[in-house]
């Protein structure tokens, strides 16, 4: 590798380490610039409203003090944060008191990873598969009807697409479920009944995001595609008198699908915070659900853990596709 | 008049851009006049008989709190269309003054401007924002649009600082640096009116996603609770099971508020985009 790829590296890895950084200093800070005490104020809400075990608030605040460590200097208590972060310490939660906020991400997060990266896989497919037939002139006219049609949907925030898709399908025709990860009360096995009842609660949430993202694939891929068949390589292909079919996949989709694999990359980057409201509107069991419920009952240490998980982990995952891309496409690296 | 009559030709020429100013015009005006029509009580909770699918008196029916709806509509239009618009400002003239600095002074400023853009689009912006909105006390409109424009900035500026990169070496800014035309002048008589069809695209690009942030938080429950908007509206709805419950009138409207919306803005957007790249390609 040239020296300009590691100057690339090393910059991009500064960016992550001040995303890092940053996504920690903001959650610590946050709090403290409110007004009042965040734990007090959470617990006399718990205590008000009658959430929660009574008998576990004086350990509670205990240990918050003494995880805050409000009485100590404002560097040793920035300090101590990061040192618990670290450590993956992040606290308990608030409404179910005994459950640590780790756990509560760690049982989310496959829900949330399965949900989305196969979303996101199949709209990609489908979606640059339609964009580059959208982008060939031979292409028939009924596609890029539908094509336009398809587009238009896509601007409309999914989780919208979600709420019509239950309605209809769970509600009126009662087909698929109207929430959850699996039937009530059933346990996961390794077994083909636990994969049919997984795949059958996932099916609307999956449509929704799909519905949605198809479009933005299609989009990119048809714009690339106009520009690629604008080249001379393929008025070369065309005059050679190759079938079309060979211009259109081996000259046309091919050039064109580079710029698609690195949005797909970074689509998975950030495939952790995608898709929240679908989850919610769902009640699916994933992390952007306990997200939600963590902001109704005001459970900050969820919501705090959460958000330093999206954080980090779109950062992480951005640093290492970056690491990729000059891989596949040289001029990335020399072009910065 | 010339300038004009050419703005004329492009809109019946560019049906997209035609279709998607009609429709956020259409939108506007709706958003404008319709609070003028309606009687603001009629929006109160426990105004009318809750859970009415729509009749002649309630013609969009009433929710779970006896809300009449097509009221909530008409009031929570402008609330939603305030946001993403003031936020939208905000945003573009950050991004932009950011971006003619990074791409006239170069050096060390373009460099910590750059780096700031890429670590801001790096940070999950609905992460921070649930985070900000978590903290906050009250939301308020004016609060909640500043929060959606910290974190959407960095589209307008990336674009401005390519164009301004790309204009600071044409000809004629030279010439007129030779000239001696001093460095503010330079930008704002011979670079900023060159860049205003960008400007625009970025406009309409920022105020999209800042809309779709706010209806984000908002449906999250994290918008202005004393406040009616769109998202808020589904919120309500979502929390209270209207879906399960079949009351599709409590959550039709908004939906389709919204979605007409964003249609709007992504048909101007995509009639912009084609408009912007023309003009590229004519002058370069």
């Amino acid at each position: 590798m040239t020296s300009s790829y590691w100057d690339y590296v090393a910059r991009r890895f500064g960016i992550m380490m001040l995303v890092v950084f940053l996504a920690v200093s903001i959650n610590f800070a946050l709090p403290r610039l409110m007004p009042g005490d965040p734990i007090e104020n959470q617990l006399n809400q718990l205590m008000a409203s009658g959430g929660g075990a009574m008998g576990d608030v004086g350990a509670m605040v205990a240990s918050y003090r003494a995880r805050f460590g409000l009485d100590q200097s404002i560097l040793t208590q920035y300090l101590a944060y990061w040192q618990s972060v670290f450590s993956l310490d992040l606290g308990y939660s608030l409404t179910n008191y005994p459950e640590r906020v780790g756990d509560a991400i760690l049982a989310g997060l496959p829900w949330t990873l399965g949900l989305l990266g196969f979303a996101t896989l199949v709209s990609f497919t489908i979606g640059t598969l339609l964009g580059g037939l959208m982008g060939w002139p031979r292409s028939p006219r009924f596609l890029k009807t539908f094509g336009s049609g398809v587009l238009l949907l896509s601007s409309v925030p999914y989780f919208l697409i979600g709420m019509i898709l239950l309605y209809l399908f769970a509600v009126v025709f009662r087909i698929f479920p109207a929430g959850g990860g699996m039937p009530f009360g059933m346990s996961a096995g390794f077994n083909f009944e636990t994969f049919r009842a997984i795949a059958w609660h996932a099916t609307l949430p999956l449509l929704s995001i799909i519905i949605a993202e198809i479009g933005a694939w299609a989009i990119g891929m048809r714009g690339m595609m106009v520009s690629v068949l604008g080249e001379d390589y393929i008025a070369l292909a065309d005059a050679k008198g190759l079938k079309p079919k060979r211009i259109f996949l081996r000259y046309g989709m091919r050039n064109a699908l580079l710029p698609q694999m690195t949005k797909l990359a970074m689509a998975l980057g950030h495939i952790v915070s995608g898709a929240i409201l679908v989850e919610v509107i769902f009640s699916y069991p994933g992390i952007g659900f306990r997200l939600y419920q963590a902001i109704q009952s005001k459970d900050y240490f969820v919501i705090q853990g959460i958000v330093l998980l999206l954080s980090v982990s779109i950062a992480v995952a951005m640093f290492i596709l970056d690491l990729i891309y000059p891989l596949i496409d040289p001029r990335i690296a020399k072009g910065k | 008049m010339g300038r004009l009559s050419f703005f004329a030709s492009e809109l019946t020429g560019n049906k997209t851009l035609f279709f998607g100013l009609s429709l956020m015009l259409m939108i506007c005006l709706l958003a404008v006049l319709g609070p003028l029509f309606v009687d603001f009580a009629n929006s109160r909770v426990g105004a009318t008989i809750p859970r009415s699918p729509p009749t002649m008196e309630h013609w969009f029916g009433t929710d779970g709190q006896g809300r009449d709806m097509f009221t909530v509509m008409i009031l929570a239009m402008p609330q939603t269309l305030r946001i993403g618009l003031t936020s939208g400002l905000i945003s573009l003239s950050v991004g932009v003054a950011l971006g003619l600095i990074a791409g006239f002074v170069g050096g060390w400023v373009d460099t910590v401007i750059r780096l700031a853009s890429d670590v801001m689009m790096t940070i999950p912006g609905i992460a921070i924002l649930v985070l900000v909105a978590a903290n906050v006390r009250e939301m308020t409109v004016e609060l909640m649009a500043v929060i959606v424009a910290t974190l959407s900035w960095m589209v307008a500026a990336r674009t401005i600082r390519a164009q301004t990169l790309s204009l600071r070496e044409r000809g004629y800014v030279q010439v007129a640096r030779l000239n001696g035309t001093s460095g503010l002048k330079l930008v704002f008589v011979e670079v900023l009116p060159n860049l205003l069809p960008f400007i625009a695209a970025s406009f309409v690009i920022t105020v999209s996603n800042a809309m779709l942030a706010t209806v984000g938080l908002e449906a999250l429950g994290l918008g202005p609770q004393n406040e009616l908007t769109l998202g808020m509206t589904i919120y309500w709805a979502q929390f209270y099971g209207a879906i399960i419950r079949g009351m599709w009138w409590w959550w039709g409207p908004p939906i389709l508020a919204i979605a007409t919306i964003f249609v709007g803005l992504m048909l101007t957007s995509a009639g912009m985009d084609s408009f912007v790249n023309k003009r590229l390609g004519a002058s370069s």
